[in-house]
């Protein structure tokens, strides 16, 4: 799925992956920090966007 | 009247003659020129109705969908693949089916074809590699391989994977050196560029779900456009709601798309819907080495667990 969504336009690092346990903390704040970061650096996405109205 | 129309017909009849069938599915003469109909014969005389050319383009599987009688069945080397699917999705039986197994050497591309010309054609005769149309103003002869539908021209089964009649001698399969030349010219583009690509290739798109419902895979009772509650996808033509059908449309058939087209070719608007399905085919070979439809023996990729399975996307 997330080839496909990479193949119409969405960017790579806007999608992620991960399995995570209960009890891997560490691992937790380790994936969502790195997912902010791939996002941040992406900036706002406006691709299957719906505007209201 | 062509060989393969003369066997069809020979070999349906003997089958409902025979009662070794309830009904045969097939295809009929259309309206007008180019075009043929689904066609259902009950008995031999209906039989005879039945024909063969390079516009028997949809798929016939979709027809087959939970159905309880004995039916016999004409398929194509796609249509076949697509058989298969039905059956290891438990659509059908394998008992319920006499496949008659056509040969292909590819069907048209109509809209192609009819951009040759500025008025209606009137006559489409096909003999052998070449076509003759004609409409009232002019007449031309084409070379049939030059004008078949894109998936034609990529096809590396032409032949049936099942049958129980074979209507000719099997064809050549081709050799292509690249199959997926139109997906890589698409992933070699950059992010925004393949967002527009989609943007202008659904720009024409009515929701018509033509390529939904010619599709023999698309099967649930109630699919996910047509659901008020919840409804997952919005039901106008904002272009979001419009990417989201299609998305979601071209990702219900990983691992089963076996290219028969037949979306591109019932959609009115000619929408090149297959270049979100063939991502999907170049995918699965790549990663699964599967190719839908080809045997009854293995289950698909998707609804396996195999620990080799590839596991990269996950971090």
């Amino acid at each position: 799925m997330g080839n496909l969504l990479e193949h119409m336009g969405i960017e790579k690092d806007r999608l992620h992956f991960s399995w995570i346990s209960s009890a891997e903390a560490t691992k937790f704040v380790d994936v969502v920090t790195k997912v902010s970061e791939a996002v941040n650096a992406l900036g706002p996405n406006h691709k299957l966007v719906k505007n209201a109205g | 009247m062509n060989t393969y129309t003369k066997k069809i017909r020979e070999l349906a009849s003997n089958l409902l003659k025979e009662g070794k069938v309830d009904l045969v599915i097939g295809f009929k003469e259309g309206t007008v020129p180019m075009a043929t109909a689904p066609g259902i014969a009950r008995t031999p005389e209906e039989a005879d109705g039945f024909v063969w050319d390079a516009n028997c383009s949809l798929n016939l599987t979709n027809y087959l969908t939970n159905k309880k009688e004995k039916i016999g069945i004409i398929a194509k080397g796609c249509d076949s693949r697509s058989i298969v699917n039905h059956i290891i999705e438990n659509k059908i039986s394998r008992d319920q089916l006499h496949i008659i197994g056509v040969p292909c050497t590819g069907m048209v591309d109509k809209n192609k074809i009819r951009g040759l010309f500025e008025d209606e054609i009137t006559e489409f005769k096909e003999e052998g590699d070449v076509i003759r149309v004609k409409t009232g103003a002019k007449e031309l002869t084409i070379d049939k391989q030059e004008y078949l539908r894109g998936n034609c021209r990529t096809c590396m089964h032409r032949n049936p994977v099942i049958h129980d009649d074979l209507v000719a001698e099997p064809v050549v399969e081709q050799k292509l050196a690249d199959p997926f030349k139109d997906v890589k010219a698409i992933e070699a583009m950059d992010a925004d560029e393949k967002w527009n690509h989609f943007e202008n290739l659904l720009s024409g798109c009515i929701r018509c779900y033509a390529c939904r419902n010619a599709c023999p895979l698309c099967y649930c009772p109630t699919c996910f456009v047509d659901e008020a509650n919840p409804q997952w996808v919005g039901k106008g033509q904002d272009p979001t709601d419009i990417r989201t059908f299609h998305f979601l449309r071209a990702y219900h058939c990983a691992g089963r798309c076996t290219d028969c087209g037949a979306c591109e070719d019932a959609c009115p608007m000619d929408i090149k819907v297959r270049d979100f399905t063939r991502k999907l085919v170049k995918d699965s070979f790549e990663i699964y080495g599967w190719e839908a439809g080809l045997t009854l023996d293995q289950r698909p990729p998707l609804d396996t667990f195999k620990p080799e399975d590839p596991d990269d996307f996950i971090k």
